[in-house]
């Protein structure tokens, strides 16, 4: 074995070895029974470098989010308000205790929440749902400055829209400085129109099982400088009472009886699993603006099982019968291109592992497409070798000729193939991405192994100084 | 040497005006199609919702229409066999959530359990997004490959006609998913993609034995040359050919729901794909260049006489001998 050789083949069973350890964990996590995975998963303990299954081939659910931009404020630029939104989010869904959940910005304004393994969405949904802009106002008892108002009130149907703003020709009656709220109770209150103190000064939030009325609270704590200004604001207020504003609706108002700076709490009629959500969503802030679910889907673990399993069990056949087929027509040079491609396969999992790709269904397609591609360089390379053997050429003489001319041709179609890709990955979202990642991968994976590969074998093969290869 | 095809030597160009009839005539047919039966576009691309479920217990597909019909719902029904039925109602421009409720409410008054397999819920920005971006990666990678090719080979008509080629794929697909009215979700969207890139793979093939037999045969006349190329490369087509399309029945056959629209697309893509290279590219490169061959860096005009060519051919066909270099090197000192 000449050197270069032995460096070629010390080159491939080194990417060879590589693929097996990347791929291994992969054996080691999908073995284990579906219960102890789901485990080590809130524990944390996932293995970081691996191949997902996309919702499609394991059930979930996914929520395509759009940060309502009118009602932004207008300080803020938009690419900031989305990481921010982005951020809170995912620590509200992160304290919830779901796992690998993934949430990722989408062009200008949409957020793509995907939660595998989570068939009824409902809850996440209510936690990102919410606003939780929390606020703290002072109540006017003295209501005959908007006497006006009250009465427009009183008299309307419907004063409060669904997101708890006051209708706008009631909302004109209110003198300058005060505002309309509803209350929890369906009454309302007249409140100042200015919060000094809001949901962005706080520290932390908990739950309080049993709080005074019997209901649990969430109790929370300020900042060191949302501390200073609450001091001063129930400090300047004393016997007034304290409007607690969540999302646009007063949860509770209790008179102020002293200087308060630490901390507070929020009562009110909370099931236990409703103020867990709340001390969440208040610890994780409050987002730039409401955000509203455009698209939801969710498909079951059982859809899921099946369709993984027809579409294994169909690529497994083809593949098998693309296997047979090469070896049947081409003999030896077949057996080759056929190493070749299960090799491919291999290589293309092991990157994906790496890069902790997510496989879905069209994700499967384009690995058949570039496994086609694998196929179709090395035909290529096998007819350009007939043709060469038909002029009696010797074999090594056959082999350097079907490389060297069959080459360009491989070259080109694999570089337009990968224009398509390329373009598929900028414009493309989801699914469409799924398969132009691994329709990528599996294209330069197929130049290594169709090209490199086969030919480090003939070039093995040359050494024990065959006189001809069957073709 | 086991062999599918033997050596062919057929005139392809002959029947160009037959192909390009037959292209006028899927155009016509095409446009008729479009306005007259129009597409199925999927929830993904209209928005809408779709829930598909279960029952537990068998129910007839006329007692799930009358539930929904009971509560006025416009949906479509869809029956997979073993009681699971997809509900879906398109084109909605009510709040996400909104219409699923509605369903499950209807499917309710049955009082047969269920569970719910899939749901899909799509507002209209974004189905409107998505067509808008999957028109917009097709339209670019066309471009992308004009320049490609253009740049490969020298010569812009090669890559326009190779474009020409790819645009009669797809719309073929497309006229095959108007006339069968399947659904065109984003799987198929995928496919279409793949037909791109799967098409213009054999146009490269070929163009790749013309670049190399300009350079062999110097005095051979362009349509011989054309012809010749594809003769060449008949078998490599073939069997390639072959062998995706057997991965692609496989598929079609037991791949299940999701793949068989992928691999029904994928199918007439590569069958179309196959036919527009040899009856479309070529012979459009024929046309364009008024048979001859140019280059983009000289356009020294190659003698057309028909006894030089026929010389190239028989010589062809009892097996190269002098003519073609023995070695790379050599090859090299040609261009």
């Amino acid at each position: 074995m000449s050197n270069k050789l032995a460096v070629k083949w010390g080159l491939i069973i080194a990417i060879l070895l590589g693929s097996v350890y990347l791929i291994y964990p992969n054996y080691k996590w999908y073995s284990k029974p579906l219960a102890d995975r789901e485990q080590l998963d809130t524990l944390g303990e996932r293995p970081k470098r691996m191949l997902n299954l996309g919702l499609d081939l394991r059930g979930g659910s996914s929520l395509l989010l759009e940060l309502e931009v009118a009602k932004l404020n207008t300080s803020e630029p938009l690419n900031e308000a989305m990481q921010r939104a982005v951020e809170i989010i995912r620590n509200r869904i992160d304290q919830y205790g779901l796992a690998e959940t993934q949430i990722t910005r989408q062009g200008d304004k949409w957020i793509m929440v995907q939660l595998p393994g989570v068939s009824n969405p409902q809850r996440a949904e209510e936690l990102i749902g919410k606003t939780a802009m929390l606020e703290f106002r002072i109540v006017k008892e003295d209501i005959s400055v908007a006497q006006a108002a009250i009465e427009a009130l009183e008299n309307s149907d419907k004063p409060f829209d669904d997101e708890g703003n006051v209708a706008p020709e009631i909302a004109k009656l209110v003198p300058a400085g005060y505002q309309l709220m509803r209350t929890k109770d369906g009454s309302y209150n007249l409140v100042t129109d200015t919060a000094t103190v809001t949901g962005a000064d706080l520290e932390t939030a908990r739950v309080v099982m049993m709080g005074e009325n019997g209901y649990p609270e969430v109790s929370f704590s300020f900042k060191a400088e949302g501390s200073k200004k609450f001091g001063q604001l129930t400090g300047a207020n004393i016997g007034k009472r304290l409007a607690i504003v969540l999302d646009n609706t007063i949860q509770s108002a209790p008179t102020v009886q002293s200087r308060i700076t630490q901390q507070g709490r929020i009562s009110g009629t909370f099931s236990p699993d409703e103020a867990r959500q709340l001390a969440i969503v208040l610890k994780a802030g409050a987002l730039p603006a409401p955000v509203k679910i455009i698209e939801k889907k969710t498909i079951g673990p059982t859809l899921g099982e099946d369709s993984i399993k027809s579409g294994l069990f169909a690529s497994g056949i083809a593949l098998l019968l693309i296997l047979l087929f090469m070896a049947v027509y081409y003999k030896a040079a077949g057996v080759i291109a056929d190493i070749a491609l299960l090799l491919n396969f291999v290589f293309t999992v092991a990157i994906m592992s790496y890069f902790s790709a997510t496989l879905t269904l069209p994700g499967i397609a384009g690995m058949i497409l570039s496994l086609a591609m694998a196929i179709d360089a090395n035909v290529l390379i096998i007819e350009r070798m007939r043709e060469e053997k038909l002029l009696g050429k010797p074999v090594y003489e056959i082999i350097n000729l079907g490389y060297d001319k069959a080459w360009s041709a491989i070259f080109d179609s694999n570089i337009t193939t990968m224009i398509v890709g390329a373009c598929l990955l900028q414009f493309g979202t989801g699914p469409v991405k799924g398969f132009a990642v691994t329709l990528i991968i599996g294209l330069g994976v197929s130049l290594f192994t169709a090209v490199f590969v086969t030919r480090a074998i003939y070039e093995l093969i040359l050494t024990s100084n065959t006189k001809e290869i069957s073709l | 040497m086991m062999k599918l095809l033997p050596k062919t030597n057929i005139d392809f160009l002959k029947y160009r005006k037959v192909y390009f009839s037959l292209f006028a005539l899927l155009l016509v047919v095409g446009v008729i199609c479009f306005f007259t039966k129009g597409f199925n576009m999927g929830i993904d691309f209209t928005g809408g919702t779709m829930v598909q479920i279960k029952f537990e217990q068998p129910v007839e597909m006329s007692q799930v229409r009358s539930a929904l019909t009971a509560t006025g719902t416009n949906s479509e029904l869809q029956s997979f066999g073993d009681n699971s039925f997809a509900i879906s109602e398109k084109s909605t421009s009510e709040e996400v959530g909104v219409v699923q409720q509605r369903i499950e409410n209807a499917l309710n008054t049955l009082n047969v359990p269920y569970t719910v397999l899939q749901t899909n819920s799509v507002g209209p920005a974004v189905g409107a997004n998505m067509t808008e971006r999957a028109l917009w990666s097709i339209l670019l990678s066309m471009v992308f490959i004009i320049i490609y090719v253009a740049f490969r080979f020298n010569n812009i008509l090669w890559g326009l006609s190779g474009v020409v080629a790819l645009f009669h794929d797809l719309f073929l697909m497309a006229v095959a998913f108007s006339i069968t009215q399947r659904e065109i979700d984003l799987v198929v969207v995928a496919a279409f993609l793949t037909v791109a890139g799967f098409s213009i793979n054999d146009t490269i093939v070929i163009f790749d034995r013309m670049r190399e037999n300009v350079r062999l045969h110097p005095k051979i006349s362009f349509g011989e040359l054309i012809n010749l190329s594809i003769n060449e490369t008949l078998s490599r087509t073939v069997i390639t050919t072959l062998t995706v399309i057997f991965a692609l029945l496989v598929l079609y056959f037991f791949g299940g729901e999701v793949i068989n629209s992928f691999a029904f697309a994928m199918l007439i893509g590569c069958i179309s794909g196959v036919y527009s290279t040899i009856a479309l590219t070529t012979p459009l490169v024929y046309t364009w260049s008024h048979g001859e061959y140019h280059d983009g860096s000289n356009n020294a005009e190659r003698p057309a006489t028909r006894q030089n060519a026929e010389e190239v051919v028989r010589e062809h066909q009892n097996g190269f001998s002098s003519r073609r270099p023995a070695s790379r090197r050599q090859r090299r000192n040609h261009r």
